[in-house]
């Protein structure tokens, strides 16, 4: 990653190692994502403003809703569990170079087999948590699985097939949920049914740890600080990493370093499945909630969690503040409302903050390139969806 | 109610279902000839969507609705042009982030606000109206219907038989040779956007009011990703394109109409069809080399 050391040699070999220094070092890129999420919450106050709200009303409401006492935190983390376990996996597959953008659609499947597991066989004891969230990485690893399937057996591009994947998910479930025989709440007297199933036996249920005055610390977020903690390491830290890096950098170049590029890009593109079906088992097994499967119990943490991929330059261990904020956003956007603004602001809020950080490493890059004459300061990849580079 | 009676009003909803779907799809189809996969097509058409009932409210007239509806088309085009074809950020991040931030914005607006119903005229084409079966489904539109007449075969026209068609499938089969014999590439892609954009904001505004006559919150409801699935279903070619668009207002149709029938069939299948379609003619067809060969992939001078 730092290959700009000292004692460089001059030179071709110097332009080599600047090839493979993706990331422009130096001070602007920190500078213009300063400015640029300076301007991101101008412009939201701005918004605020014109449609005759108070910023600082809706800054208050957002802290009061996330931050302001145990309950609010405890709320947050709630939220903040399964976007950074979606943000970790889109992390990894964003390394190999296969950009996964259907993690909303992999959220539900994982809460489907979750489901599914947990009421078919609803025995008693802490097994039958483990072997849920297993089922939900492995069916949701597999769903993600299919589409590098598809594009290593026909070329079929990862993106859109990871895309359209999502919406296959949701009506999977959706089917799940209306049918009987499947998932189907099951009829009390006379009552009508919905589409939903029904909730998941107690020891079926994530727990909450420490209970301190108020604070819990739900088992989703221990597992999900752990995943994140275990893939920085993988990524940094191990040869598996770095061939993953290598893949995502140059597959070509990885392909002749010996790099087995249909397995490990696949395996990525499972990882981050997986993930995300933990992140839907998470959300269905939560401590609090009605851990019932519902068509739209995703909530958008799919989305989400890519966008808090996507702030935190696919880096697992910057994922966990990230995720934290938008937590924070999700948690305190309940109590916008009551200052009379739409908890859609913090949508609005999220997407800017994503351009804000997205965009000025590559105006950075650009403006390098065009100094020194065209040359390609970062290292471009040759035919894979370049989704690193937007983001590095 | 006779059967015939039943198919007319299924074909008529189904028609003005595939309306909006069609004017996108022909400009996706032109974004993607040129190289440019653009998912923030459901941005552009609900962007557009609500711009033209505002605009429609303030100015009293549904017809500047329509015109407000693509201008806002043309803005995200132009936003996304920029972005992903001039500071190079990745061509999905951009359109992730213009689809949630357009979701965000105009669901955040229309909780806000209200906006006074505008409808743009019906024409009712004489003589042809009264053939049976299809005369009604057909010929008694909403005027805006009547512009793909127009807007298919100029897309047709610009791609296969203009000059500037002919560079942009270069641009989006091989943009290095492009750029060696002089066409700017990045420029083309970013035209295609701007040609996208106005037509998918036309779809959005005609859905909004051409159709409804209002907005409400995620209008469009993925109607961008069907239009998506659309293109790649017809393999790149604009006939089948429409006709994926056809089939998928039609089977929107059903699922709207089978309780009205009396019919109990699963309509979680006739959602899910078009994107298990386009799945489907994406296994098949990319070993006939129908995608253009650049799809998706920006385009950086100096590198192969």
């Amino acid at each position: 990653m730092t290959a700009s050391s000292p004692g460089a040699p001059s030179g071709t070999g110097r332009r080599l190692l600047g090839l493979l220094t993706p990331r422009p070092s130096g001070w602007q890129t920190p500078a213009a994502t300063a400015v640029a999420v300076v301007a991101a919450l101008a412009l939201s106050s701005a918004l605020i403003t014109l449609t005759g709200g108070s910023p600082s009303a809706s800054v208050q409401a957002l802290f009061e809703g996330s931050m302001a006492d145990w309950t609010a935190w405890t709320s947050t983390l709630l939220y903040t569990a399964p976007l950074l376990l979606v943000a970790v996996g889109a992390c990894v597959s964003a390394r190999s170079g296969s950009f996964n953008i259907g993690q909303e659609g992999q959220v539900l499947i994982g809460a489907l087999a979750a489901a599914w597991v947990g009421l078919r066989l609803a025995i008693n004891g802490p097994a039958l948590l483990v072997i849920m969230l297993l089922a939900a990485a492995l069916a949701a690893g597999a769903w993600a699985g299919l589409s590098s399937l598809m594009h290593r057996l026909r070329g079929v591009n990862v993106v859109v097939s990871t895309m359209l994947m999502t919406f296959v998910a949701q009506q999977v479930v959706a089917y799940a949920v209306n049918m009987p025989w499947l998932l189907q709440e099951s009829r009390v007297g006379n009552a009508p049914v919905s589409p939903q199933s029904n909730p998941l036996p107690p020891s079926g249920l994530l727990g909450s740890f420490g209970e301190y005055p108020g604070l819990q610390i739900n088992g989703g977020l221990i597992l999900a600080v752990a995943a994140a903690v275990l893939a920085a390491v993988a990524i940094t830290r191990t040869p598996w990493g770095f061939r993953l890096t290598m893949l995502g950098r140059n597959p070509l170049a990885a392909k002749h370093a010996g790099v087995r590029v249909n397995a490990l890009g696949g395996l990525a593109l499972a990882i981050s499945g997986a993930l995300a079906g933990l992140a839907g088992a998470v959300l269905l097994a939560s401590p609090v909630g009605v851990n019932r499967l519902q068509p739209g119990m995703a909530m958008n943490i799919g989305w989400d969690g890519l966008l808090v991929a996507l702030v935190a330059r696919n880096r697992p261990l910057a994922a966990m503040p990230v995720a934290l904020l938008f937590g924070v956003l999700r948690s305190g956007g309940g109590f916008l409302a009551a200052t009379g603004v739409p908890s859609f602001l913090v949508d609005v809020v999220k997407a800017l903050l994503v351009l804000a950080f997205v965009a000025p490493p590559v105006v950075v890059a650009l403006a390098r390139r065009r100094r020194s004459g065209g040359r390609p300061a970062g290292a471009r990849r040759e035919a894979a969806p370049a989704a690193e580079e937007a983001i590095a | 109610m006779s059967a015939a009676d039943d198919i007319s009003t299924i074909l008529s909803s189904g028609i003005r279902l595939t309306v909006p779907l069609a004017f996108a799809a022909c400009g996706e189809y032109l974004a993607e000839r040129a190289g440019t996969m653009n998912i923030s097509l459901e941005a552009m058409m609900l962007g557009a969507a609500f711009g033209s009932v505002a605009t429609a409210s303030a100015t009293g007239s549904a017809t500047t609705g329509l015109v407000a509806g693509v201008l806002i088309g043309l803005l995200i085009g132009f936003v996304h042009g920029n972005l992903a074809h001039r500071l190079e950020v990745n061509t999905f991040v951009v359109g992730l982030v213009l689809n949630a931030l357009v979701l965000g914005l105009t669901s955040y607006l229309i909780t806000i606000s209200s906006f006074d119903s505008h409808q743009v005229t019906q024409v009712s084409v004489p003589w042809l109206r009264d053939i049976p079966l299809i005369g009604h489904p057909l010929f008694v539109e909403r005027w805006p219907v009547y512009l793909l007449l127009l807007i298919v075969p100029l897309t047709w026209w610009l791609v296969e038989r203009s000059r500037w068609g002919l560079e942009l499938r270069a641009v989006g089969e091989q943009p290095q040779a492009a750029d060696v014999t002089g066409i700017r590439v990045n420029l083309r892609r970013r035209q295609a956007l701007l040609w996208c954009g106005a037509l998918a904001g036309l779809g959005g505004a005609y859905l909004a009011v051409g159709e409804v006559g209002s907005f409400n919150q995620n209008m469009t409801a993925g109607r961008g990703y069907i239009v998506i699935a659309a293109v790649i279903f017809g393999a790149w070619r604009l006939g089948r394109t429409l006709l994926g668009c056809v089939l998928f207002g039609l089977a929107d149709a059903m699922r709207l109409a089978l309780p009205a029938l009396g019919l109990t069939m699963n309509s979680q299948l006739l959602v899910v069809a078009p994107y298990l379609l386009a799945l489907v003619a994406m296994l098949v067809f990319t070993t006939r080399n129908r995608e253009p060969k650049s799809l998706g992939q920006p385009f950086v001078r100096g590198s192969t």
